[in-house]
């Protein structure tokens, strides 16, 4: 009976000894953590997408709390919750620009011509390695959905045409499609900028042409017809600087022959024709 | 006792393609005739592009140099043909992407004899001048990888280089250029393998050659005299034989480890290709301006052993060859197992192609991917000792920065583990892909 007692009484010696030292450590060691970084963590999306420029959305609270960051910083939250989240703090929400990703390129199967044929694993980094995965132009777009498997937030589909649709209500402008794209074609821009170059090739004239039907062949045009310094050349590529000229119209599109820049309002490639309506 | 000893001569792992190199074994190395165009990419090697000293509408001489090293691990260019610098500007390279290179238009009536030049005097020059003079002959790894072969002989102090090792294993299937080389260039082989092992300082050099060459062995021995320090070695045919940790661990039965390089066991190792270009710019005063090609494959009309002057487009190879079949699918420049599918018949031949494959419906139609079954033939396959089964499932589900605790930097690509899998994953892909995504990422700022 006694050596029954005995080994339960160890066990609750031992664990007595232990807790007492923790109970010390716990009243010694403590570590003071505000206890708002906890709530506005749980306000946040905890995602840990990145688009605000945090490795994830706890250092991101931190810095909110710490009063380093605004609110609307956080560009997946919706309206209510940076409301709320500031009005805990009493901050500022702040007000930031809306991103949406695009996609410098609208060289789909039926416009970038093909001079070889893939077969391997369906992937864009995969095919880019092997010569180039068979479209003659050697910056656009593979078309094989890398970025539609990357984006956290499904705003990412593949077009009848092979090319990333991005639903600019979905897309809340995480870096995870510009990381994806081997071809690193993906550019954050603000919704409100409507001109965009959606053209990736740095060939001029017929070099380009003859590559894909709707690539910029430099003729220069956009410059020309744009406020002065709002649009200039670069690399044989027309460059938006919206801080060197304005104000942006939609004149500067209107004689481009290969549509490569375009006036956008919402989502791209709205009007182009695609595999399904132009090829049947 | 010998016989254990040949036993030993081996590398564990590794697979048996089957050789198809009958086609080409036989046929004499025959000349291509100098057609109009050629594109001198200036990056032909790996490490920094060479950088253009010639300027559009310039006349230059078959031979002259045309480019200078960027950088240390570069090398010089030559023209292959003497004409007129059509152009500088970005050409499709063998990779499918456009790339800065030199366009020269050859005179349709020069000789294309390279001009008579003095012998020079290798035995004079100091390791320096030696190692600089390989440099701007534009020498490379003629085996496929295409390494600056002066970055080996500068071997850093401490470490003593005891073998000389000339790689004339060729275990990719199809190609035979090496193997004619040997046969038909053995005082080359053996004057080039003289200089570096001279220069290096070597002890002896080792000919390594796999044993299904008997005539290539023969011929070779026949030339050394004796007393000299050099000995043949046959090996076990198997791939790959050729990857150079593989032929160290085979001839010396020494393993190189991981992440570090021959010369740390005291091994210098080139490829037949190099040695013969080293005894014809030091003896015989010629640059890498030209290199043997094998042309072969179900899909070609007349195989060949060819000697091509360096960027000449592979439409002008092939259309010497007869042309293509009816049916061709795929062409590959390179062997069957390392080499890479090109895109288009504009491309190049560069200082690291060794041969041009043409398949055909029959050996590329593909195959369809089953499920990973768990069989282990591909762990068994990597003569590196990789988990190419765990990588390729990573690989899939993108997770990419574990695949670097699985070593993934250490694979070479050899694709073993893509030939022995049953269920037709494409392996080396996936993990090509991993290694490509991790080199290119873009760290976010922290």
């Amino acid at each position: 009976m006694n050596s029954l007692l005995v080994a339960p009484a160890i066990m609750v010696g031992i664990g007595l000894f232990f807790g007492t030292i923790l109970a010390i450590a716990q009243r010694f060691l403590k570590v003071d953590e505000d206890p708002r970084i906890e709530v506005t963590n749980e306000l946040l999306p905890g995602t840990n997408c990145g688009a605000c420029g945090q490795p994830g959305c706890l250092p991101f609270a931190e810095k909110l709390v710490a009063g380093a960051v605004d609110p609307s910083q956080c560009t997946v939250s919706t309206a209510e919750n940076i409301e709320q989240i500031a009005e805990f703090l009493e901050v500022d929400a702040g007000s930031q620009e809306k991103l949406v990703s695009r996609l410098r390129c609208s060289g789909g199967g039926l416009q970038a011509h093909q001079i070889a044929e893939y077969q391997g694993f369906e992937g864009c980094r995969a095919a880019a390695m092997v010569s180039g995965g068979g479209k003659g132009c050697s910056w656009g777009c593979l078309g094989l959905g890398d970025c539609e498997v990357a984006c956290t937030f499904d705003a990412i589909h593949m077009n009848e045409n092979g090319l990333p649709q991005v639903d600019t209500g979905k897309c809340r402008a995480c870096p995870d499609c510009v990381a994806a794209c081997p071809r690193d074609l993906f550019e954050l821009v603000p919704l409100s900028q409507n001109l965009f170059v959606q053209c990736n090739i740095p060939l001029a004239g017929e070099a380009a042409t003859q590559l894909c039907s709707v690539a910029c062949d430099a003729c220069g045009k956009c410059v020309a017809d744009a406020a002065p310094g709002l649009i200039r050349m670069e690399n044989n590529l027309p460059v938006i600087d919206y801080s060197a000229g304005g104000p942006a119209a939609p004149e500067a599109v209107f004689r481009c022959a290969t549509r490569s820049i375009v006036w956008l309002e919402g989502e791209q490639f709205q009007n182009q024709e695609s595999r399904k309506a132009g090829a049947v | 006792m010998r016989a254990f000893r040949r036993l030993r001569r081996n590398f564990e792992h590794g697979v048996h393609p089957a050789h198809f190199k009958d086609q080409t074994a036989d046929l004499p190395i025959q000349r291509v005739p100098f057609g109009k165009d050629y594109v001198m990419p200036l990056g032909q090697h790996i490490g920094v592009p060479a950088q253009a000293v010639v300027a559009a509408g310039e006349r230059v001489t078959r031979g002259q140099l045309i480019a200078e090293p960027g950088g240390f691990v570069s090398t010089g260019l030559h023209s292959p043909v003497t004409g007129r610098v059509r152009e500088i500007g970005d050409f499709r390279g063998v990779d499918g992407r456009f790339a800065p290179a030199i366009a020269i238009e050859a005179d349709a009536f020069a000789t294309q004899q390279v001009d008579a030049r003095d012998r020079i005097d290798w035995e004079a020059l100091s390791l320096e001048e030696f190692i600089k003079a390989v440099q701007m002959a534009g020498i490379v790894g003629m085996g496929g990888a295409a390494f600056p072969a002066h970055v080996k002989l500068s071997v850093p102090d401490g470490i003593t280089i005891r073998h000389l090792l000339i790689n004339g294993a060729e275990c990719e299937p199809y190609l035979t250029t090496d193997h004619r080389l040997m046969l038909e260039r053995p005082e080359a082989l053996l004057e080039g393998a003289e200089i570096m092992r001279q220069k290096l300082g070597a002890e002896e050099t080792v000919i390594g050659i796999e044993a299904n060459k008997p005539d290539a062995i023969e011929i070779v021995q026949q030339h050394i005299a004796p007393g000299d320090p050099v000995r043949i070695v046959p090996l076990k045919v198997k791939y790959p034989q050729g990857a150079e940790k593989m032929m160290i661990k085979s001839v010396f039965d020494v393993e190189v480890p991981a992440g570090q390089l021959p010369r740390d066991v005291g091994v210098n190792v080139n490829n037949v290709g190099t040695i013969v270009a080293i005894a014809d710019y030091f003896l015989r005063g010629m640059p890498l301006i030209e290199r043997v090609v094998t042309v072969a494959g179900p899909g070609v009309t007349y195989p060949a052993n060819l000697i091509v002057p360096l960027g000449t487009p592979v439409r002008d190879v092939v259309k010497f060859c007869g042309g293509l079949k009816p049916g061709t699918r795929e062409m590959i420049m390179g062997g069957p197992m390392m080499g890479r599918p090109i895109a288009s018949l504009d491309v190049p031949i560069l200082k690291g192609c060794s041969g041009v494959l043409v398949f055909t419906e029959a050996e590329t139609a593909r195959r369809k991917e089953y499920p990973c079954i768990s069989c282990g033939r591909c762990l068994e396959a990597c003569p590196y000792f990789l988990n190419p089964s765990r990588l390729a499932r990573l690989s899939k589900a993108r997770m990419f920065d574990e695949m670097k605790a699985y070593n993934v930097f250490d694979c070479v690509e050899c694709g073993c583990c893509t030939f022995a899998c049953p269920s037709n994953i494409p392996i080396v892909q996936l993990i090509r892909t991993a290694k490509d995504d991790l080199a290119h990422r873009k760290e976010p700022d922290a």
